[in-house]
This record gives C-alpha cells, structure tokens and sequence, in this order.
C-alpha cells in the first residue's frame, strides 16, 4: 500500500483490507414493524486499510467513536469482520474467532486499557499467567510452568513470589505489568495494546512505556499501539495512522506526520493537545465536535468542522492517496492543492 | 505581572495546615497532611498531583462536600477573610453556588437527568438572586450564550441527554458561574472529554475567569492542561505540599525532585527521546507512607536526614519547596 | 474449588483478618443469630444420640405418658422436659427429630435451586440469543407457578402413581423437588445478570484470546465472580425453605406424623390447642420461628458485607 513500508521489510506482519465494522442498532423487531423505524447501523469501522511491518510499532490514534478500540478487537478475532480481510504474516485470518487457529493466535497477544478489569480477581497471579502457556500447551510440568512464570514477573520488573497473591494485592502500573506478563507468555511475534496507559497515572506510565519498548527490543515484538494520547504515540511508534469516524485519513512515519501534518483533522488534533512548553496559550480553538457515528455527514465525515470544505467534500469520500513525505492523506484539498503543505523536517 | 499580586493583595482563600482524616479499623489514615496555600482573586491556581495525592479531598473540603467518614482533623479553610471550615451543613449550603461554584469531573452525574436544562438552570439562579421565573429564565438564556451553546432558547428546554459531553460540561460551567461566585472549585473538568472538546473547555473557563474576576482553583492530573491554564500551580504528593509556584516556574524548572521527575516522565511531541525519565516505586498507599519526607523512598537526591525530618514547604521567590534540599542553611 | 479461590485470601490468617470476618465479630446480632443457628442445626445432627427418648420406637411409648405437660408446670415430670403429646411422645425429642427433616428440606431444596439455577443462569447469560430467549421464557413460566400448587400438584401426580405404603417414603423427596422446581429461578435470573456484565469484561477477552473454550471460561472465570450474589439468596431462601415446608407439612401435603417435621408438629399439635394441652404445638412453633429468624439475620448480614457499596 505504502512505497515507504514495501521498501522497509517484506511480507507485512499484519495487513486489513477494506475492513468494515458495522454494528446492527435496530429497533427490535416488533417495534420496527410496527413503528416503521429502519434497520440502524452503527458504522464503526468503514473501510480501513492497513499495514504493518515486522518488528515496529504501529500506533493508531484518534478521539472517542474513532472505531480504534474496535478495530484491536478485529485484528484478534474479538469482533468479525462484516467486510474486507485481514491477514497475518499472509495468512488469512478473517472471520477467525478469537484463539482460533491455536498455532496462529498464539502468536498474536492483547493487552488492555483497564488494569482492573483485566485480572480474574478470583485467580492468582501464577495461574494468570500460566494461563497461556496451559492452553497453547507450551509446558509440559507444573515446575517448568512455574518456573517459567518466575521468569516473566521478571522479566516485567515483578518479583517471582509476587505469583502467590491476587491482582487486588497490586496498584494499577503493577496489573498492567502481569497484563504485559500473561501476553507475552506464549511468546507472541504481535501484540496488540489497547490504550494500555490511558488508566494509569504518568509517572507510571513512564515506566510501563519504557518497559513496554525494552521488551520490543529484547523480545521483537511488533506493536499495534492503540492511543488517544498524541504525545505517548510520538514517544513509542515509527508508523501512525490517524482515524476518525471509522476511517484513517492521515498514516505515515510518525516523525513526518508530528513534523508537517496534513489532513485538516490531524492539524487540529496537534493544535489543541495541552502543550507542556507552554508556546500557544492563547490560541483559539476549533470548534465543532465528533458527530454521532451512527448519522454521519456525507462526502468527507470531517467537513462539518474543515475550515477548508468545499462542495466536493460535502459529497465525495476522499481516499487515502500518496501526499508529501510518503504520507498518504484522504483529504481533497491536499490533493487538489488547495491546502500550503507543510514540509517535512 | 501576576506573581507579585500573591505580595500585595489579600488572599481569597487562604488554606492552613489542612490535614484530612478518614477513620477505619486500621485506625486513622490522615490523606492530607498539612496543606498550605493561597489564592488571590482572579487567579487560577492549579493543583496537581497523581491519583491518591489528596487534591480532590483537599477541593471537597474547602467547598464542604467532604463524605464521612472524611473528616476534616486539623487546620483551617479562610474564605474573605472568614473562617469556614466549622460552619454548619446550612451555612455552608448558602456559600456553595452564591460564593464558592463547583464543577466536576462528569458531566452526566453532574445534572440532573430527569429536569430539563431550564429547569435546572433556573433553579439555581433563584436560590441565589431574586428574580422571577421570566427574569431567571432570560438570565439562563444568556448564561448558555455566554458558555457557548448554540441556539439557547431552544436548547434550554432539552434534557441533559440531549447534549454531547463536551455540550454538557459547558451548561456545568453555566451552572456554576451563574451566582456570580468568587471561587470555583473545578475538579477534572475536562478529563472525561476528548482532547478537541478540552481545549475548548480550557479556553472557556478562562474567558469566564478573565472577564468575571471569578478565581478558580483547578484540580487535575495532567499537567498539559495546568501549563495551558493556570497562573500558579501547587503540586501535591502524598497528601502534602511538595511544590507552589508560578507555572512557568514549575513546569520550566522546578525544584522538587518529585516534580522534576513528574515532568521527565510526561511524553512530549518534538522532544526525541528514546525513553522516558521514570521514578522508581509508586506513591505509597494511605497507610503506608513513611516517615519524614513521603518521597524519600523513590527520591534519587535523598539524603540520611529525609527519613526523619519532615520537609516544610521553604519560600524561595515567589515559590515555596517542601525539600530538605533547599533548607536555609543547606 | 477451594475457600482461598473463592475469597482471594491466601491463608487461614487471612480468613480470619478480613473484611467479611471483621464485620462478622462486629455485629453482636448476627453472631448471636450464627450461635443460634449452629445450635440447632448440631442438636438436630446429633439427634439420635442426645434425644432423651426415641419417639419412634413404639414399645417405649406408654399411654401413661400421654399430655403431661412441661416439667416446670404442675403435674410435669423431669423425663419429658417440655411434656408429651397424646400418644406418650416426648415432646422435645420430637422437636429434634422434626428440626432434622426440616433443615433438611430447606438445605437440599436450596442447594438443588442453586445448582440449576446457577447452569441455567450462566449459560443463558454467556451465550445470549436464543438460548438466552428460551430459557428466560421457561424461568417466566416457572415464575407464574406458586409454589404450594406446585407441592399440591406433583404430591398428587406421585401420590396417584405410586402404591400406597410408598406415599410416606416419598414425601420427603417430593417436598423438595417441589420447593426447588419454584426457587430456581432466582438464582437464575441474578447469575445471568451478573454474567452478562463479567461476559464483557477483559479478562474475559483474554482467555478468549488463549483459545479457552466457552465452558470453560463460564466455570473457571466466571463463575467464581458472580457467586457473591448468590450466596446471599442461598441463605434468605434457606428460610423460606424451611417456612414453605413447614407450610405445606401443616396443610397436610408435606412430612406425615410418623416422620414429622416442624410443620407437622405444629398441625398435629394444633388439634390439641382448645383442650388446654398448649405446649405441643407451641413449642415446635417457637422452635421454628427462632431458626428462621436466625437465618434471615444470618442472610441480612452476609448481603450488607458483601455488598462492595456500603464498605
């Protein structure tokens, strides 16, 4: 999809292909026989193409109702897809349900936004972890297997005894931390972080990131970063795709897109992030708000808020195309030269 | 320009040695230990801390609204020159909204979700000023104006469902700013929004400061929205004050190890690093903080008298450090 | 599965230092109410062995025994503390005879509830659809059914099938499948919505993501998450199980006088209530309000502690 990403490595680790998301809100049944009200869909992805290559991380970003959330729950098999394909290291994995097929999926992990909720508060840690390595049948005794555990509450900056106690005994960085632990324990090439620091205080979270990167480098993982948070995706992620509405309107190097953003959207999102340097005080903000993704305006879902929308954009979908820098945009008035394209650098 | 206001003007609100207490079977768990701050009219002193630091009971105890067995177990809470930590559920109920406005963190619990935004609205307004209903409900109508929503007059008869959240906090805003009130205690007001909605919350909050002399005394973790918005901010840690100063000072080049390792730790766009400043452990819990200086187990300049002396904040400009590292004679 | 799995505590010492625990000892009432209950529930265990008397054996029953009243009144005798009936029997040895056959109902109805109601609950909430649909509509029409009809009911099915000398033998198993076929459905219905929201949970995605199959995320992972609820219905409804019995003893469907239960003692005595003779049936009465009360208070008890709202 991408020359940039072709030249960088081979075969993608994952790709998604025209991938759909469309949840059925309807009314029930009867009522809409009844009350003659439509079959509703939710569209929370509608259309997305994506590529990864091995070994980076790949953040995508975007503000609530964006369809981020539920594009990690695709790539795993938590959702199915109702259009398009997705495939990992080549092989087609749509439609697969989570943990299936076992050899493949084991090579895929998740970790989630919420510490709490993601820990059986009724299981210890050790069989937490263990979990993985019991289901893949990655070990054959209980020594090894506990053995192995030590070895990853190690690894994540636990303690090997920290295996007895239950996830309450632990703060929200230390959850995160065994999170991290059970995901890696099938020794996954891929692992998927749904807002993983989003719940977590900063200075925490400054030790989960640094942690999550040590563990990209020792162990080769490719990253699929999920993030509302612009600045933890400039600190983690090569590659970032930016969405909204259920679709990426802006993707590329991340140094490139931070340096000359293009799509309207993304400029917006770089100006009104609270800015620790303090240089923009006093700006004014864009207006406008993400509009209900179960009604979304037609052409181009942004034009309501663009300051550059004309009346193509109130009509035709703009798709993703090649802009400066190797940065592909879906916006018309990048390709119609209308917008002064920053330069990258 | 406004540090030297702190010298010379009196303050509005003036905390001293605030300590909050909860009572269980482990015993007495103090949250908040000695608090100290001022805040002058018109200015927007933000308090900043991570979870458990003790900023919103140290709000909620100022505006009164402290649930038990949250007590508070010393120190005083001065409002114009009165002293308002000892008044009764009825005084305290008449300064709420006329004096001192709230605003927190959700939007959707803050209203009330079965009476219409007028409903509302005008409620308030007439506990606090004396006017009729067609008076109340002209002045609500300016008030959203004044807040941003388009089409008020026909979006003050909507119920609060009807509203986006960055829509809803806007008519909290209103709510809280339409008796006129001096202070307002805000508490996370934008961290349930996202990031677009936020700055325009933000810029809000300061147009109403700026052109209502209203003070507002802006509680919350992100330290983005602090450096956009406050004139001083008072950094806590543990219950107590670690830090106070104007934010250019503090975000710029603070002096408190706990601060500077705060501000390492916060990822910022343009800076490339290839990891981040990280402070070893995590804050430690109620019933666990060590004696002496709290920071002093994660501290990376402690010294052998951290462990016994507790730090007590040091003036120094127009900034005061809770640090034995800047003790007069060190 | 384990206590310490059950509570996340890891040793006895934890147990005993918890939260659950340190409001037990707190509460003078409820272990008041715990004393109780455990008194009864080992005098009615140990019954044959501290009975003064077997009420049973018909060759120690005397017709000179019969309605002496109890031993502190005028005319008692210190051998049948609280009196007899009219066929010699001592009435306290009954009570403790009859106190066994009533726990009895009331614990095996409640734990047959529970376990049906539990699968049914999980199942229907983890799967949703048209196994939700179906087994909800069964649990409303199960719901419709009062539950001395249904005890009325099935008796009389039993009754007309079986050959008489089996009727009796038969009574304790159809008082309880009768009182479980009506309780299930709670449990049902609160374990579906606690599944529903654990279904959703992370943790829940991750063991999907190891490729666990569905049965056993539903008993490994969330089973143990939603039996806090359920214990708290387990202990109100074992009161009511012990009320219902008693109920439908005392109308005369339920325990036959030869192997009386609380209830049929209290019918039995009842009849002998105008002619003075007062401790037959008022004694069995008492006994049976103070387990109910016991266990009720037991079951407010557990309800406030574990409800996470009011810590």
């Amino acid at each position: 999809m991408n020359d940039l990403m072709r030249e960088n490595s081979g075969v993608p680790l994952l790709s998604m292909r025209g991938v759909k998301k469309y949840f059925d809100i309807s009314p029930p049944f009867l009522n809409r026989v009844l009350e003659r009200k439509p079959i509703q869909h939710l569209r929370a992805v509608d259309g997305l193409d994506l590529d990864i290559p091995r070994g980076t991380t790949f953040s995508l970003v975007g503000e609530s109702g964006c369809g981020k959330s539920t594009v990690a729950k695709l790539v795993v098999g938590l959702y199915r897809a109702t259009e398009g394909s997705i495939s990992f290291e080549g092989v087609d994995v749509t439609g697969m349900p989570a943990g299936k097929p076992l050899a493949l999926r084991q090579r895929m992990q998740m970790i989630f936004q919420d510490p709490y909720a993601s820990l059986n508060p009724r299981w210890r840690v050790r069989d937490i972890i263990a979990e993985p390595l019991r289901s893949f049948g990655l070990r054959r005794s209980r020594s090894e297997e506990l053995n192995e555990v030590g070895r990853l509450l190690d690894l994540v900056g636990l303690n090997a005894q920290d295996g007895e106690k239950y996830p309450h005994e632990f703060s929200g960085g230390q959850r995160q931390r065994i999170s991290i632990a059970r995901a890696i324990a099938s020794n996954p090439d891929f692992l998927v972080c749904d807002e993983p620091t989003s719940a977590l205080d900063v200075s925490v979270q400054a030790q989960i990131l640094n942690l999550m990167k040590e563990l990209q480098e020792e162990l080769g993982l490719t990253y699929l970063f999920i993030s509302h948070d612009l600045a933890v995706v400039n600190f983690m992620s090569e590659w970032i795709g930016v969405m909204y509405l259920g679709r990426i309107v802006e993707v590329g190097l991340a140094r490139y897109v931070f340096a000359g953003p293009q799509h309207p959207y993304t400029q917006l999102l770089l100006e009104t992030i609270p800015d620790i340097t303090m240089q923009k005080r006093d700006r004014e903000p864009v207006a406008g708000e993400v509009p209900n993704p179960i009604n979304p305006p037609s052409g181009c879902t942004f034009h309501p808020r663009c300051p550059h929308a004309d009346e193509r954009c109130r009509s035709e979908l703009p798709i993703l195309a090649a802009g400066a820098s190797g940065i592909m945009v879906a916006c018309h008035a990048v390709h119609e030269g209308r917008l002064s394209v920053y330069s990258a650098g | 320009m406004m540090n030297n206001r702190n010298a010379d003007t009196a303050p509005l609100l003036e905390v001293r040695d605030l300590s909050i207490a909860f009572d269980t079977r482990r015993g007495l768990l103090r949250a908040v230990d000695g608090m100290s701050f001022k805040l002058v009219p018109g200015e927007i002193l933000g308090v900043v801390g991570e979870s458990g630091a003790g900023k919103s009971l140290t709000g909620a105890a100022i505006i009164g609204l402290l649930e038990p067995p949250g007590h508070v177990s010393g120190g005083e809470i001065h409002f114009e020159g009165t002293r308002i930590d000892n008044f009764s559920r009825e005084q305290m109920r008449q300064m709420r909204g006329k004096k001192i406005g709230a605003i927190f963190q959700d939007p959707l619990t803050s209203l009330n979700p079965l009476l219409t935004i007028e409903r509302q609205l005008v409620e308030t307004i007439q506990t606090h000023l004396n006017l009729d209903s067609g008076e109340a409900r002209q002045r609500a109508i300016e008030l959203l104006t004044e807040v941003g929503i388009p089409a008020p007059e026909k979006r003050i008869d909507h119920y609060p469902h009807q509203f986006s959240g960055g829509m809803r906090q806007r008519v909290v805003i209103a709510l809280a700013i339409c008796a006129q009130p001096k202070l307002i205690i805000a508490d996370e007001p934008t961290t349930a929004l996202d990031v677009s909605i936020q700055a325009q919350i933000i810029a809000l909050l300061k147009k109403m400061c700026r052109e209502h002399g209203t003070a507002v005394m802006l509680i919350t973790h992100d330290m983005g929205v602090i450096a956009e918005t406050c004139d001083r901010v008072a950094v806590m840690y543990s219950g107590r004050l670690a830090e106070i100063g104007p934010v250019h000072q503090v975000v710029k080049e603070p002096r408190h190890p706990y601060t500077r390792g705060l501000m390492g730790s916060i990822p910022a766009i343009g800076t490339g690093s290839e990891r981040l400043t990280q402070i070893k452990g995590a804050m430690p819990r109620l019933k666990d903080i060590p004696p002496g200086c709290a920071f002093h187990p994660r501290c990376s300049e402690v010294m052998e008298r951290c462990s016994s002396i507790k730090p007590i904040p040091v003036e120094i400009n127009d900034s005061e450090v809770a640090c034995l590292l800047y003790e007069k004679g060190t | 599965m384990n206590i310490s799995k059950l509570f996340s505590v890891r040793t006895m010492a934890d147990v005993w230092d918890s939260d659950l625990v340190y409001s037990f000892k707190k509460s003078r009432v409820t272990v008041i109410a715990a004393i109780v209950t455990l008194m009864i529930i080992a005098a009615s265990l140990t019954a044959p062995w501290i009975a003064p008397h077997d009420p049973f054996d018909v060759a120690t029953l005397s017709l000179m025994d019969s309605e002496l009243p109890p031993f502190w009144v005028d005319g008692g005798d210190p051998r049948f503390l609280l009196g007899t009936d009219n066929q010699g029997r001592d009435v306290f040895s009954v009570i403790l005879y009859g106190s066994r056959i009533s726990l009895a109902v009331g614990f095996i109805s409640v734990v047959l509830a529970m376990a049906f109601g539990i699968c049914f609950g999980l199942l229907s909430g983890y799967f949703g659809g048209v196994i939700d649909a179906v087994f909800m509509r069964i649990a409303d029409i199960m719901l419709s059914f009062p539950t001395i009809l249904v005890a009325l009911l099935v008796s009389g099915i039993v009754r007309g099938v079986l050959p008489r000398e089996m009727h009796e033998n038969a009574a304790l198993v159809v008082l309880v499948f009768a009182i479980a076929v009506t309780t299930w459905v709670q449990y049902a219905r609160t374990v579906r919505g606690s599944t529903m929201v654990e279904r959703n949970r992370e943790y829940v995605m991750a063991a999907r993501l190891v490729g666990r199959n569905p049965f056993a995320i539903i008993f490994r992972h969330i089973f143990p998450n939603v039996l806090g609820p359920v214990l708290v219905i387990a202990t109100i409804n074992l009161a009511m199980a012990i009320l219902i019995e008693a109920t439908l003893s005392f109308l005369g469907v339920g325990m036959p006088p030869t192997n009386p239960s609380l209830g049929t003692l209290i019918r039995v005595g009842n009849e002998f209530l105008f002619s003075g003779v007062w401790w037959v049936v008022i004694f069995p009465s008492l006994t049976l309000v103070m387990l109910v009360l016991a266990v009720n208070l037991l079951g407010d008890w557990l309800r406030d502690a574990l409800n996470p709202k009011l810590r």
